[in-house]
């Protein structure tokens, strides 16, 4: 982190940097606490996804980078990819996002979760060699102007997973990381994770339902 | 499309972390096209994944390394328009994919008894096919060694147990003894992948063996 003002500096964007910069830093310093978020200071992570989505905005792709690229390479590391691989892919990742901000649709799904998709596939490429069929797309958006109480839900739904993780025993948190660091085949896999899901799957549910509707 | 059966958590918590083989990958692809009730529970699951992410320890990237990435943006368009994969009459987009377009395309090998299987080009720790059963015909298993995912895409077929329709995915194990039959009328068109792997020896008998008897 040291070395972040000195990154904004070269970037010669039109929006404040700086800005970004500082709220990151905030988030940063919390998490080096080690509290659970509960009094997190929000940076609003999709609002700078749809400015590089809208505006190519290099200065709020810069603090996703600093956000995340850190997160994703830990990521990588802790599914048996060495340093130097991991620092690649999380490149990688981060330049993805670039590319493909207009995919990104922040009523469904938060940017940490957005991201994570993107870096489990880098990961399948890089370490398995896998290819991943994907669902059908549906020609549900991502909308121009999304609703702001359905990204807030996004949002928030991911916080408080966050915070039900964190208060899992510790064994039960393990096994739910290692599936997720690919340590566990899928046989392995438990089917009780003790996590809230409900909530989640019935907000997506119930957008089905009405793009259902739309359609018909 | 009234879905009865469908994946289990620990099949969409897989799915949502990669670890899936292929061949099951391709199986859950194609239900959660067909269903919303899976597609749901599957986002709740990469939900789990980006909740940890943004809790994750974190890993200091390089001093150098927001540059070389602003550099390499640079270079990058960002793109506008979005191909997505077409669903071909039956065959959901991720299996159109592999079939390289509609049921009309698929190269069938005659098992006998005018069932047919089409093997599906995956990785090897697992295999996926589409089975082509008349009505009245036995669904060919493995006699189950490994996980064995059957999902209908047209017709139906019976066992035991239940009845499985289009859209329906039966989820078989090792102790699992069953015997599948296709309904009677329409043909029953299934995609299967197991990981256990494939033997044809243990498909032939079972089909021969109505002729052995005449
Ligand atoms: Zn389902």
């Amino acid at each position: 982190m040291m070395f972040e003002a000195r990154q904004a500096e070269k970037t010669d964007a039109p929006f404040s940097s700086q800005q970004y910069a500082a709220k990151d830093q905030k988030v940063s310093r919390r998490k080096e606490g080690s509290a659970v978020q509960a009094d997190q200071v929000e940076t609003d992570w999709a609002a700078l996804v749809l400015r590089v989505r809208d505006h190519q905005d290099r200065a709020a792709f810069a603090a996703l980078f600093r956000h995340f690229a850190p997160r994703v390479k830990a990521f990588l590391m802790k599914s048996g990819a060495d340093a130097t691989l991991a620092e690649e892919c999380a490149q990688d990742v981060m330049a993805t996002l670039w590319q493909k901000a207009h995919l990104f649709d922040p009523s469904r799904a938060s940017v940490a979760t957005w991201v994570f998709t993107i870096a489990r596939n880098r990961r399948i490429d890089a370490l398995r060699k896998a290819r991943r069929p994907e669902p059908e797309e549906l020609p549900w958006g991502p909308e121009p102007e999304p609703d702001q109480a359905e990204v807030l839900e996004a949002q928030q739904d991911t916080e408080r997973l966050g915070a039900a993780l964190a208060q899992l025993p510790e064994k039960q948190r393990a096994l739910i990381e290692r599936a997720f660091y690919g340590d566990l085949s899928h046989s392995e896999i438990a089917a009780e994770t003790g996590l809230p899901l409900g909530t989640i799957k019935s907000r997506i549910r119930l957008a089905l339902e009405r793009l259902r509707q739309q359609m018909s | 499309m009234s879905i009865r059966h469908h994946l289990t958590d620990p099949l969409l918590m897989a799915y949502a972390a990669g670890e899936l083989p292929e061949a099951f990958n391709l199986v859950v692809a194609t239900h959660v096209s067909l269903c919303d009730e899976c597609r749901a529970r599957l986002a709740s699951f990469e939900a789990v994944g980006g909740a940890m992410l943004e809790t994750e320890d974190v890993a200091a990237m390089s001093e150098d390394s927001l540059a070389l990435c602003m550099d390499r943006i640079s270079g990058l368009s960002q793109a506008t328009a979005r191909r997505p994969l077409k669903r071909a009459g039956i065959l959901p987009a991720p299996l159109a994919d592999y079939v390289g377009g509609g049921i009309g395309k698929v190269k069938w090998r005659n098992l006998g008894m005018g069932v047919k299987q089409a093997i599906l080009p995956t990785g090897k720790d697992a295999s996926a096919r589409l089975l082509y059963i008349p009505g009245g015909q036995a669904v060919p298993d493995h006699g189950h060694r490994g996980l064995e995912l059957t999902l209908v895409l047209q017709g139906a077929f019976r066992d035991e147990t239940d009845r499985f329709g289009p859209g329906d995915i039966e989820i078989a194990d090792e102790a699992m003894q069953h015997t599948p039959v296709a309904e009677e009328g329409e043909v029953c068109i299934c995609l299967a992948a197991t990981d256990a792997p494939l033997k044809f020896n243990a498909i032939i008998p079972r089909l021969a063996q109505p002729f052995l008897r005449i």
